[in-house]
């Protein structure tokens, strides 16, 4: 596949190694908001060569994107943009429309976050490609077609000719992400800006796309620019990045100078703020070493660590694990599934679907149980179970001590379960009725009245650490944090010894993560309720939870508690699921990779 | 890694970008609904002003006919009169029955508007219920009422007035209440489709299922959590539908089917100046051109409620 660069004499060969592909000075983006210009980036300096990946590092509203599209010239028409912005020595702000147009697509190509809106549903794959391809080169349809199946072959698409003939939605996730890359890459951009590319995907997919990038920089000498708030994905395919905040840079130097010497005080927070598989909860004995654990269970042998500290490092991991195990939990379960099966009701003409099929999970008073999987493995559909949204078909689930499977939908005893349950939801600005002020639904329950009433909803205000004159607020006039943090006290509303938190925080972020997830974790402290955490981020929930519960297609793949899943992981696919979540320290992550890279090639033999 | 140059590591004074507290409450500002957001919206626009003055006028004029003429609309007609042109007193002239044209008009706004805010309330009261239903509960309950609506959906209303107004019944109590009936009858489905749309838009927010998980009824998370949500499409289109249905009222009226002659509407004064519409098209013009104007005035208010309302129209 490395002839490919050779098949096209046209396109510009490796570009000198001193001259930088993209230029970009003192580049300042505003919006005209209500009459005025509201700046999204103010005076970006920063260049990125040939076969050098740039990370541009920050939260929302950092600018981070605005900046990007800028460069491109894809801006609502109520932007204005500033600076200068080079490309290979050619100035692109200021040029006209055709102009950019030229260079849209063949000199700079973009990858999009959700591959599925990016791609156009009612054309195949192979169209899409071969209409970029000749709209910027002369050359005959079969060639186009022969340079598109190259690159699909390119971004290692297991059937090219099958994918080629494929429409968007009969591909995966992690398929039409690599057809997008195909392509972006079909007219051999110098330039690659990736705005979250791999944000959409599930993290084992994440990990092949991210491998995927890696291999094609080496193959392509492209530049790439790369967006994300994931410190993980820089840390894995970073070589310098830029940290924004507010729409200014506030530090850049290379991948290494960031994560272990960063300068500036909002990076060290940033960093500070992301949660990495193994760290555990504030007061969880020790750090589990993931790597180390994943290395002893699969008996693989890493060239990048030496031996003797890797077996030391598995000795250390083997004795904190028996020492975990000693601890029993005790009383009453709260949660008790056994051999659970879960449909969703047929509708119409759709017949039922089982999303869940035997379930056996116990949940035992104050203790925080996290639910993991990817995208379709079950995990929600249990939490919705568990607050009786949604049917048992087959099997038994108490709750409380009570068993609903049998319950009567919408019926009494239902209605007497839910007050035992809270839920927390993972979108904040959909959980939350926008016309009520933010202190109403806490007493749509009614436990109580009048003045007594007042003071619950100012003690649950308090207990989310919210000012008690927001309650007359509106959700919109709230930040998304902060709208969560409401979330989290409807929950409390009615003092319930189960918790169903489905996936509160992947909304939002890292540092309003952290703190959400900081307080979350006090407020289960100190009232003690017990809890199911659905989440796909397992660095999350290994911050959290008691128990990890890992899922795969609508089964429980593997249980146990947080140091048997992490320091000893059995089940191949929780192993490839370890693996695959980012570090966010390029080194730590350098042995991620090697360990994953065995375990496929192990997983494949 | 293939360049080799070296890299400085930029740090921003600390100074300019200060580390601020994450998630910041604000805690003076007041507090502001979406209705108090749009109401801010609304008054500064020029088109929402002008048909606000507008309809408030109309108002007035269908409650005190009185404050704008005293000249008695029916009993000081004098065929002396006939199609007379404006003089002393009678700013628009005489119709063909010599009665005061601009009298006319003033005391006809009553009947109009009357059978616009009926036959709304109406509509609002069954459309919006059984759309609420249709969209919330789904099901043969959604298949019923949606089957239901759409028969009288296809009916020509025209058509199915005259079918109606000529029903025993109807035929010997003709008069504002049959012709607001019959506009009801005709009119609700296009209010249930609506709200059955705006209801199943909002039921499966997240929000609906947190209420409901807190204990909520069924019914209770409907009245108090789907309704005010769904809310906007159903207050602009009310708007709307109160112009149109006076116009069906004069459309009615001027087929002899609405308005018994001895109401007076702007119907039934369109309706008697066919007669002499070559001779003195006044006597048509301005009943007509009331009649336009109430009806923009509405239509225009819709549009503007409808811009402050929708979140989507805003962004542009």
């Amino acid at each position: 596949m490395t002839d490919f660069i050779a098949v096209d004499p046209a396109v510009t060969p490796v570009p000198d190694q001193g001259a930088p592909v993209l230029e970009v000075r003192d580049l300042s983006v505003d919006f005209g908001v209500d009459k005025k210009w509201v700046p999204a980036a103010i005076r970006l300096n920063y260049e990125v060569r040939a076969g050098e990946v740039l990370a541009i590092v920050g939260e929302s509203g950092s600018g981070k994107s605005a900046s990007s599209m800028a460069l491109l010239g894809l801006l609502p028409s109520n932007s204005r943009v500033t600076g200068s912005v080079k490309l290979a020595g050619q100035e692109l702000l200021g040029t006209n429309e055709a102009n950019i147009r030229a260079v849209r697509g063949k000199d700079v190509a973009v990858i999009f976050q959700e591959p599925m809106t990016a791609l156009n549903p009612v054309y195949t794959v192979g169209a899409q490609i071969v209409e970029t391809v000749r709209l910027h080169s002369e050359v005959s349809p079969d060639e186009a077609r022969l340079r598109a199946l190259r690159m699909l072959e390119l971004v290692e698409l297991p059937d090219p000719e099958k994918a080629f003939r494929s429409y968007p939605h009969q591909l995966s996730g992690g398929q039409r992400q690599r057809a997008m890359i195909a392509q972006s890459l079909s007219c051999d951009p110098k330039l690659l800006i990736a705005d979250e590319p791999t944000t959409a995907l599930d993290v084992t997919v994440q990990a092949e796309i991210l491998d995927l990038m890696r291999n094609l920089r080496n193959k392509l000498d492209s530049a790439i620019v790369l967006i994300t708030h994931d410190m993980g994905v820089v840390a894995d395919l970073a070589d310098r990045i830029a940290v924004m905040r507010r729409g200014v840079i506030v530090e850049t130097g290379t991948a290494a100078e960031i994560f272990h010497n960063p300068q500036h005080e909002y990076t060290r927070a940033l960093l500070a703020a992301v949660p990495h598989l193994g760290q555990g909860g504030a007061d969880s004995a020790a750090e589990v070493d993931v790597t180390a654990a994943l290395a002893a269970a699969t008996n693989a042998e890493l060239s990048s660590i030496p031996e003797d500290q890797l077996l030391r490092r598995e000795r250390e991991n083997a004795a904190a694990l028996a020492a975990a195990e000693a601890a029993k939990p005790q009383g009453q379960p709260v949660l008790e599934l056994t051999d659970v099966a879960i449909e969703y009701p047929k509708q119409g003409r759709v017949p039922a679907f089982r999303a869940v099929e035997g379930a056996n999970l116990v949940i035992y008073p104050g203790q925080v149980v996290g639910l993991v999987g990817e995208s379709g493995s079950g995990k929600t559909t249990i939490g919705r179970a568990a607050v009786g949204l949604l049917p048992v078909a087959a099997g038994t689930m108490k709750v409380v001590g009570q068993d609903i499977s049998a319950a009567k939908r919408n019926g009494r005893q239902l209605h007497e379960m839910r007050r035992h349950v809270g839920m927390v939801f993972q979108d904040p600005s959909s959980s939350l009725n926008p016309r009520l002020p933010i202190g109403e639904p806490m007493f749509l329950a009614g436990v109580a009245k009048g003045g007594e009433l007042q003071k619950r909803i100012e003690a649950l205000l308090d207990q989310v650490e919210l000012p008690r004159n927001y309650r007359n607020r509106y959700p919109h006039e709230l930040s998304g944090g902060q709208k969560q943090r409401v979330g989290i006290a409807r929950a409390l509303s009615l003092k319930p010894k189960l918790m169903v938190a489905d996936e509160p925080t992947s909304a939002l972020d890292v540092s309003v993560q952290a703190k959400v997830l900081d307080l979350f974790q006090n407020l289960q402290k100190e009232l003690g309720f017990a809890c199911l955490f659905v989440t796909h981020d397992l660095a999350v929930v290994d911050v959290l939870a008691d128990r990890i519960c890992v899922m795969q297609r609508g089964r429980i793949v593997e249980q146990g508690t947080r140091d048997q899943i992490l320091r000893n992981p059995q089940e191949p696919y929780t192993q490839r699921l370890l693996a695959a979540v980012p570090l966010p320290d390029p080194e730590k992550q350098r042995e991620r990779r090697e360990l994953r890279a065995q375990l496929l090639a192990a997983g494949q033999s | 890694m293939k360049t080799n140059r070296e890299f400085e590591h930029f740090v921003a004074p600390v100074e300019e970008t200060p580390l601020l507290a994450t998630d910041a409450v604000k805690v003076d500002d007041a507090p502001l609904s979406l209705w108090a957001d749009a109401w801010r919206k609304l008054r500064r626009r020029p088109l929402f002003i002008i048909s606000a003055v507008m309809i408030a006028l109309i108002i007035v004029v269908a409650v005190f006919p009185g404050l704008f003429t005293q000249v008695a609309p029916d009993n000081g007609c004098e065929l002396a009169n006939s199609n007379g042109a404006p003089t002393e007193g009678h700013p628009l002239g005489f119709t063909f029955q010599g009665c005061d044209i601009y009298s006319r008009i003033i005391h006809g706004t009553q009947a109009s508007l009357m059978v616009g805010v009926f036959s709304v309330i109406s509509v609002l009261i069954i459309g919006v219920t059984l759309g609420a239903l249709a969209g919330f509960f789904g099901g043969w309950v959604d298949t019923v009422i949606a089957r239901l609506g759409d028969i009288f959906f296809a009916l020509p209303i025209v058509l199915g007035a005259l079918v109606l107004t000529q029903l025993p019944l109807m035929r010997e109590n003709r008069g504002v209440w049959t012709v607001v009936l019959v506009l009801v009858v005709l009119g609700w489905p296009q209010m249930a489709r609506i709200t059955r749309g705006a209801v199943i838009e909002v039921r499966n927010a997240d929000f609906v299922t947190a209420a409901r998980s807190l204990g909520v009824s069924r019914i209770g998370s409907l009245v108090s959590h789907v309704l005010p949500n769904a809310l906007a499409p159903i207050i602009v289109l009310a708007t709307m539908e109160l112009g149109v249905f006076i116009v069906a009222e004069a459309t009615l009226s001027f087929l002899g089917i609405g308005m018994p002659g001895s109401v007076m509407s702007w119907g039934n004064d369109i309706s008697a100046a066919q007669s002499s519409i070559r001779t003195n098209p006044a006597v048509l013009l301005y009943p007509a051109t009331a009649l336009s104007i109430t009806v923009l005035s509405f239509i225009m208010l819709g549009d503007a409620l409808r811009d402050a309302l929708d979140p989507k129209s805003r962004q542009r």
